[in-house]
């Protein structure tokens, strides 16, 4: 079993902060179907249409009958363990600083053989085990074997923990505590072993709902900041930004109608300056210290959380400007991500369907609870993925702008 | 039925040559391959000019290839050849000169491999080696071959029943016969203990199974024996040789090379058995792989590897003399040049002409090539038997 994390000790401020160095990070372009999957959390293999070989690593033709009808489908990464070793040297600094390093030979039961890193509860080849597709620090996808049942604190293992972005035992800011996402965010970051979680609320003469309940939970401080206002967010960075492990930005301003149903552009501009500019600013107040701190120790700075919205890849005309102040956040969401990667700080997007909140009212059911959106949150933290569709709906928006983005655009236009 | 293989009687192996071997050099692969040239035109007393064929191996001529490297070195061939197969390279050099001077495309054809070793030569080789290596293997830490060939050691130790002390008492067998030689950069003899007791590097692997990378060059020129005769050079002859890539894809690790595959047909060429061989050189990066030669190429069986090393003694004056000159386990590891160790030493064995310890009666040797782990296996496999030239 792995050793459950013991509660961090504090920093010793004579030490020198390690600097973040990344595993290798090149890829030949077909190599990135990989990555792709591993965004999304799932391993997925090139399989041929044409004779139904499956292959790994990647390639631009079958192997087998050199077609090149080849398409990435999922597997379920059960194997077998053929051989191990334990690297202790290695010529590049990121494993060097993480040596000894355990990896595998896996036997994939669909085929292929593999090279993976090896979860330390693996038992000695041979043995079975499951092959996962994560993304490690440089955004990449690698494969990880992990044992075929789940062993006691499996995600504390030390080379497990180096792709997640495990809650546990990290300090926590949330934007905005003061909706019912927000709240059902801190509650579960709370329950998933968070340290610290520092809760941000713009109008602190202000009382809002569920404002006691959120006091009571141990690891919550509320924290004014307003996202708008370039000062309030600077001088929050200034006081807690280098302890920030994970940022998760829940602020969000979200009104009804697109362009014909309402007059001039002041709820347009509320929501660019919550939506786009409260991440513009929160962006270059806390990126530059998290990028700092992304090798620091075992509770590093690890992630960057962005709640965008599915309306955010293609415009939901009912929700018009909102849809389009998404839309830029996800660009820049896209920004954040590259100037992050050099420092190994996942950039989350989660791309949810409408929430269940009053803004939402007029929306026919399926609506994702504020709880389900949380759980999302939290899982997207702890398997280290990068892209999440949280919900039905989202999933279905997502399958439509995959399958024929202009169909689904159509298809809008219509509701 | 495949058509019978034309031999090799008309070829000779002349005028092996070494560029001394450094840990670091501020020297280019060029300069490296110069010197080997003119260690053989030395060698040959012959004019540069005559040289009309010429074959390089490198990891470090980029971004040349053996195009450019004509006009740097002032050749003007009728006959181009670049092998970039690492470890397999001087088998598959000396089978396309072999068939060059025979048909007559080339009189005198130059073999060489030649690499550079700068402090960081060895980590820019591993992270651009292959497309399969950057994108499956280098992104996991593996130290360049080190994990890939643990991999391999942790399967046929299991598989096999082969431990460590095996692997050892070739390492230190072959330390003993590059004392003698003078180009090994492992001066002192290694004992059993301080093999076993090493530092990991990947486990199991410790520090004395890995070949140290270094910077030198090897060569041979090939031409027809009676070109040989007339320029009065001792030389070996080819009895028989193979050549096989990506010999056994279907494997889920490797535990045999190409060799099992072709086998037959080298010895059926060749005319002799394994029975007949009064000397071996391995491709040696690793003790496994040297296992896996010896079961290839018949002198044993598959899995009988361990029981062989533990009934043979492997010096130059033992039972079974592999790898005469210390292998690259002791002598270093020159990139490509690698090899061309073992045929280099081959020749000089067969021609009576050691730099070091000799084989006692040396007739007939036989080399082996393995070479690029371009993702979890080496690909390339090639061997060659040589014959002392008894005409000469």
């Amino acid at each position: 079993m792995s050793n459950p994390a013991p509660r961090p000790k504090r920093k010793n401020p004579i030490l020198r902060t390690r600097l973040p160095t990344l595993p290798p990070h090149a890829r030949s372009r077909v190599a990135l179907g990989l990555t792709a999957a591993a965004a999304l959390g799932r391993l997925e293999l090139q399989r041929c249409r044409n004779c139904g070989a499956i292959q790994y690593p990647p390639r631009e033709t079958c192997h087998i009958c050199l077609s090149d009808r080849l398409v990435w489908e999922p597997q379920d990464g059960s194997g077998e363990l053929v051989s191990e070793t334990v690297v202790h040297i290695s010529q590049e600094l990121f494993f060097r600083e993480r040596a000894p390093w355990r990896l595998g030979l896996v036997r994939l039961d669909c085929g292929p053989s593999v090279i993976a890193h090896l979860h330390g509860d693996c038992a000695a080849p041979p043995t079975r085990l499951r092959v996962l597709n994560c993304l490690d620090r440089a955004g990449q996808a690698v494969l990880v074997a992990i044992p075929e049942k789940e062993t006691p604190n499996m995600a504390e293992d030390r080379q497990l923990r180096e792709m997640s972005c495990d809650p546990r035992n990290r300090k926590i800011l949330v934007t905005d505590g003061k909706t019912a996402v927000g709240q059902a965010i801190v509650a579960q970051l709370a329950a998933a072993g968070a340290e610290i979680i520092w809760v941000g609320y713009a109008e602190p003469w202000k009382k809002f709902p569920g404002f006691e309940r959120i006091k009571t939970i141990p690891q919550v401080t509320l924290m004014p900041l307003d996202v708008t206002d370039s000062v309030s967010v600077k001088e929050l960075a200034g006081e807690i930004g280098v302890k920030v492990d994970i940022l998760v930005n829940t602020a969000e301003h979200h009104r009804a109608f697109g362009i014909a149903a309402r007059a001039g552009t002041e709820v347009a501009r509320a929501e660019m300056e919550v939506n786009y500019l409260g991440l513009l600013r929160l962006a270059q107040e806390f990126g530059p210290v998290m990028r700092a701190r992304g090798a620091d120790g075992r509770n590093n700075a690890v992630a960057w959380v962005n709640l965008l919205s599915i309306f955010a890849l293609a415009n939901y005309p009912p929700h018009g400007t909102f849809s389009a102040s998404k839309a830029a956040a996800h660009s820049l969401a896209q920004c954040l991500r590259a100037e992050m990667l050099p420092s190994g700080i996942r950039v989350v997007n989660l791309y949810p369907g409408p929430v269940d909140d009053e803004w939402n009212q007029l929306i026919l059911p399926p609506k994702l609870a504020p709880a389900a959106l949380a759980a999302a949150v939290v899982k997207a933290l702890q398997d280290g993925v990068e892209d999440v569709y949280p919900g039905d709906i989202a999933q279905d928006w997502l399958a439509r702008w995959r399958d024929n983005p202009k169909a689904l655009e159509r298809e809008l236009a219509q509701s | 039925m495949a058509a019978a293989r034309a031999s090799y009687d008309e070829v000779a192996l002349a005028v092996p040559v070494t560029v001394p071997y450094v840990r670091y050099s501020i020297r280019s692969a060029h300069w490296f391959a110069g010197r080997a040239l003119a260690l053989m035109i030395e060698g040959a007393g012959i004019d540069k000019a005559r040289i009309d064929g010429l074959c390089i191996s490198s990891f470090t001529l980029a971004p040349d290839t053996a195009v450019g490297l004509t006009q740097h070195l002032g050749l003007s061939p009728r006959w181009l050849d670049h092998i970039p197969m690492g470890g397999a390279s001087g088998i598959v050099a000396l089978r396309r000169a072999a068939r060059a001077v025979q048909c007559g495309d080339a009189e005198i054809v130059a073999c060489l491999a030649a690499d550079a070793n700068h402090p960081d030569t060895f980590r820019l080789n591993l992270s651009n080696f292959s497309q399969f290596a950057q994108d499956a293997v280098y992104p996991y830490g593996a130290g360049g071959a080190n994990a890939s060939f643990a991999l391999l050691t942790d399967y046929y130790m299991r598989r096999y029943g082969a431990r460590r002390e095996d692997f050892g008492k070739l390492c230190v067998a072959q330390r003993q016969n590059a004392l003698r030689y003078p180009y090994a950069l492992f001066k002192k003899p290694l004992t059993l203990e301080e093999y076993l007791s090493a530092r990991p590097i990947a486990e199991p692997l410790r520090l004395f199974d890995c070949v140290m990378p270094c910077a030198g060059a090897e060569g041979l020129l090939v031409m027809r024996r009676d070109t040989a005769a007339a320029l009065r050079l001792p030389h070996a002859r080819i009895l028989g040789t193979i050549e096989r890539h990506n010999g056994f894809p279907a494997d889920p690790i490797q535990f045999r090379g190409g060799w099992a595959r072709d086998r037959d047909d080298l010895y059926a060429q060749a005319g002799i058995g394994p029975e007949d061989i009064d000397f071996v050189e391995t491709y040696d990066d690793y003790p496994v792989i040297n296992l896996m030669q010896i079961e290839d190429l018949g002198f044993c069986g598959k899995g009988e590897g361990p029981e062989f090393v533990r009934a043979h003694e492997f010096t130059v004056a033992g039972s079974f003399p592999l790898n005469t000159s210390g292998g690259q386990l002791s002598v270093g590891q020159a990139g490509a040049a690698g090899g061309f160790l073992g045929l280099v030493e081959a020749v000089r064995q067969l021609t009576g002409k050691p730099l070091g310890a000799a084989v006692p009666e040396a007739a007939f040797g036989l080399v082996s090539g393995f070479g690029m782990i371009n993702y979890d296996r080496g690909l390339c496999s090639g061997a060659a038997v040589l014959a002392r030239d008894e005409a000469a």
